[in-house]
């Protein structure tokens, strides 16, 4: 496949350990792909290699054929790859209005990002009331649709998204998950989503990956996960 | 009299206030401090001075030297400080590592300088008066050059400020500062905003040492002590504020005039020195300082 | 695996054993390296006194001229004031330059990386400028430290001529392999596993009892007694204490020193004050190449060291690479921090 995102052979390590060990896999475009692992499974650290964060020791990866490893991050969001990374990916210092800005500043169509900013802000009209606000007076759950609402003004094609219900309540979980379906049914886009919940990230994805320290260790359509007892029992704890 | 004391503090100040605000700018931008910052000015004024010494046009060599200021300053982090960042540095130099390159650097201005320039101190004429001006009967102790001081001091503040208020490039800036990782994930260059960001500051410094060198004289070293006290006056706001850069500096010129006109001249340093000592037990985040951590 | 470590005891015997064999090849160097050798002394000591700090505490002072400074001030008045004997003057001075570098590690114990640095730098940019404030330090002109010769009974064991400029080297030299003995005792004793600990893990030091801070305070007070040391030879071999003799590029060539030794080795204290003692050497040579123009004279040895310090910090953090030889020196020292 030459559209989409494909990996093959990717390994990355941390010095002497290993983090993700020979890993492949393909996303199509317009996918959701809910990568599901429990804490060290090295999900982090794949997003961090996917958006150039970090290099990877060897193996490939390629977004429409074109290689994405060593590249810079900045050069990965012109090239349509934005990746929310976890916990923290606001700037405390800055308004919301600033925050949202910024994931405008590198585009050049003006009149794009302003009609951007409009749609991120109708997906979570709660920021609206807190525009003039400094970032770091926002509860978790504001924060993480800032986050959201940013990554969307660079318009990506392909969205990387970790853990973004970390910390969050319920309610508050839904509605971003709603708004990631939404996402992908009216825009068709990309998303590769990275969870420790899994029932949620399934019930929104086309499919499902399980990574465990480092490796794949299971696939399939997101339904056939979530109904398979074995592999639930076995990998996703319930 | 007392008067007279502000109205020279208010000059010195400035200067301070311009000194600090460099070093903000780039510890902002690369939690470096900068002390080659005052080889920067220095050399950046004689670029100034020898300008003048052709043309004898003083409003042409203050924007050469200034320019050649943010210059110079923008090679020094592509050549310099970049490589420094992209060795990993382990060892017990570590994390001083940035600070011993700048000092490294201002030896290496003063050496240069004095090869091309010499040692010896020279004079960099301004066309504005060093005389006070005349009040009715009195001669107050500020200048049409001490005016020019005050005047640029407040021209490049109220220039950043609207640069980092106003502006795409200044949001950037600011992002870069605060969350590099963050803004680069956003689509900012963060290296070449951080490139502008010690642009900036070579200008300011280059604009300090114009302003204030004309009113006393130039020499390799002539910037070095104003450097100390800008970074006093950076401490004293919190390196991390440039409003308090600001607000340190002039509030640093007030207490050396008050100090100077009510005790001596050579306790200046043991002055400054108390007050930065001071400043760090009692607020070591500044007075205008975010609680931050200051571990760089 | 555990080396043969030559106790306390031994060390000293070998080391004086070297002191006296010292003493008769100094006997028979010319003028101009006798004096560059104590000036080499003189570095090491001072040089130590950076590694010490840097490498122990992992604190940064740009101000280390200025400690050397207080050093050859109070050594100068106490002899030319207060007619100490000069060996009680020198003591006098170490002593004072360590009360002072008690203080100052005091003041400093809770600035971090560029605050200590920068206020550091103000003490090396200021102090000086005291000597103009009070009369009693003689201005610009200093106070004279003028030991004399060497005592008349050494000079009747040394025959031949054993002049001003070979006495200095001999006795700086000496004060050199005290000081290494000292310290390496220091460092392979608890207080140095002590403050190995406190500098590598200072969170896990503190929770097992360890009272960082004052390990902090007695590493910089350490520094101080051998800077303050270092500033009272100088002034022995200079004849005389100024201001300018303690300027600013002072604490700088110091730093370049430590950073050259590579700051967690004591012995390289001896290859980093080689190079700066050779530094003036090489730039003049240099400048007879490029014209020997008063410029060029005075600026190229600050030219090559400052660029010599940009070159090893950023390429060789750790101190320029040793031999085999130089390897093997270390291991007899055994005084890595």
């Amino acid at each position: 496949m030459t559209q989409g995102l494909v990996v093959k052979d990717l390994s990355i390590s941390h010095g002497a350990v290993s983090a993700i060990h020979n890993l492949s896999f393909e996303i199509a475009p317009g996918e959701l792909v809910a990568l599901i692992g429990s804490n060290g499974a090295g999900k982090t650290t794949l997003l961090r290699a996917l958006s150039g964060l970090i290099a990877p020791q060897s193996g490939t990866a390629t977004w429409h054929g074109t290689s994405i490893v060593k590249s810079k991050p900045e050069d990965l969001v012109r090239a349509g790859i934005v990746h929310v990374s976890e916990g923290k990916s606001v700037i405390p210092e800055l308004t919301v209005r600033e925050n949202l800005a910024i994931g405008g500043l590198w585009r050049r169509d003006k009149e794009d990002v302003l009609r951007a900013t409009n749609e991120s802000l109708k997906l979570f009209p709660v920021l609206n009331e807190r525009l003039s606000q400094r970032a770091d007076s926002l509860s978790g759950g504001e924060r993480q649709m800032l986050a959201i609402a940013r990554a969307l003004i660079s318009r990506p094609e392909l969205l990387l998204l970790d853990e973004p219900s970390l910390g969050l309540a319920p309610l508050i979980v839904e509605q971003i998950f709603e708004s990631l379906n939404t996402l992908r049914t009216d825009v068709g886009m990309t998303i590769l989503l990275v969870e420790q919940n899994a029932m949620g990230a399934l019930k929104i994805a086309d499919r499902g990956l399980i990574l465990n320290l480092g490796t794949l260790v299971g696939s399939g359509a997101a339904t056939d996960l979530l109904h398979d007892p074995q592999l639930r029992s076995a990998y996703l704890g319930f | 009299m007392i008067f007279n004391t502000l109205l020279i503090g208010a000059s010195s100040g400035a200067i301070y206030s311009l000194m600090a605000l460099a070093l903000v700018l780039v510890w902002r931008s690369t939690r470096v401090v900068n002390f080659a910052q005052a080889g920067q000015a220095a050399l950046s004024t004689y670029i100034g001075y020898e300008i003048m010494g052709r043309t004898h046009n003083y409003w042409l060599s203050v924007p050469v030297a200034i320019c050649f200021g943010a210059l110079l300053a923008a090679g020094v982090d592509v050549l310099l400080m970049r490589v420094l960042a992209r060795r990993a540095q382990q060892g017990p130099i570590a994390e001083i590592a940035p600070v011993i390159t700048t000092l490294g650097l201002l030896g290496l201005i003063h050496s240069l300088i004095g090869l091309i320039w010499g040692n010896a101190f020279v004079q960099y004429t301004s066309p504005l008066s060093g005389k006070g001006f005349t009040i009715g009967a009195q001669v107050i102790p500020f200048s049409p050059q001490n005016l020019l001081i005050v005047l640029a001091a407040i021209g490049v503040m109220a220039t950043f400020a609207a640069i980092f208020t106003f502006t795409d490039l200044g949001l950037s800036l600011r992002a870069a500062s605060f969350q590099p990782e963050i803004a680069r994930l956003a689509g900012i260059r963060v290296d070449r905003v951080r490139t502008i960001g010690w642009a900036f500051a070579g200008a300011t410094g280059a604009v300090a040492g114009v302003v204030i060198t004309p009113t006393a004289y130039l020499s390799p070293n002539s910037l070095d002590l104003l450097l100390v006290s800008g970074f006093v006056a950076a401490v004293i706001g919190g390196l991390e504020s440039l409003i308090g850069a600001v607000v340190g500096g002039l509030v640093l010129g007030i207490g050396f005039a008050f100090i100077l006109q009510y005790i001596g001249s050579s306790v200046t340093f043991l002055a400054g020195f108390i007050i930065l000592m001071v400043v760090q037990l009692v607020r070591p985040h500044g007075f205008f300082g975010h609680k931050t951590s200051r571990h760089a | 695996m555990l080396k043969a470590r030559l106790t306390p005891l031994k060390r000293a015997l070998l080391l004086a054993a070297f002191g006296v064999l010292l003493l008769f090849v100094s006997n028979h160097v010319d003028e101009l390296r006798s004096y560059q050798g104590a000036q080499a002394a003189i570095y090491v000591i001072a040089i130590s006194s950076i590694i010490v700090l840097t490498g122990f505490s992992g604190q940064i002072s740009l101000g280390h001229g200025a400690v050397m400074a207080i050093g050859g001030y109070a050594s100068a008045l106490a002899f030319t004031l207060w007619n100490f004997p000069w060996e009680f003057a020198l003591i006098f001075g170490t002593v004072v330059g360590t009360i002072f570098g008690c203080v100052l590690g005091i003041a400093s114990a809770r600035l971090q990386g560029p605050y200590l640095a920068g206020t550091t730098l103000a003490l090396a940019v200021g102090l000086p400028s005291l000597a103009n404030q009070f009369k009693v330090l003689g201005g610009e002109q200093g106070i004279e430290f003028d030991i004399g010769d060497a005592p008349a009974w050494l000079r009747q064991v040394v025959g031949g001529d054993f002049t001003q400029y070979k006495w200095f080297f001999w006795l700086t030299t000496c004060v050199v392999i005290v000081v290494f003995w000292t310290i390496t005792n220091l460092l392979q004793s608890n207080v140095g596993r002590t403050w190995r600990a406190a500098r590598n893990h200072p969170v896990a030091a503190g929770l097992a009892g360890i009272n960082v801070s004052r390990t902090k305070i007695l590493a910089f007070t350490v520094s101080s007694s051998l800077a303050s040391l270092a500033g009272g030879l100088f002034a022995v071999i200079l004849g005389l204490v100024t201001p300018a003799a303690f300027p600013l590029s002072l604490s700088f060539l110091l730093v370049t020193g430590a950073v050259i030794a590579g700051v967690g080795n004591l012995a390289g204290s001896i290859l980093g004050s080689l190079v700066l003692v050779s530094i003036p050497e090489l730039s003049g040579t240099l400048a007879t190449h490029l014209g020997n123009s008063q410029k060029v004279t005075a600026n190229l040895p600050g030219l090559v060291a400052s660029l010599l310090l940009i070159i090893v910090v950023i390429f060789a953090p750790n101190g320029l690479r040793p031999t085999a030889a130089w390897k093997a020196f270390r291991q007899f020292n055994d005084s890595t921090i």
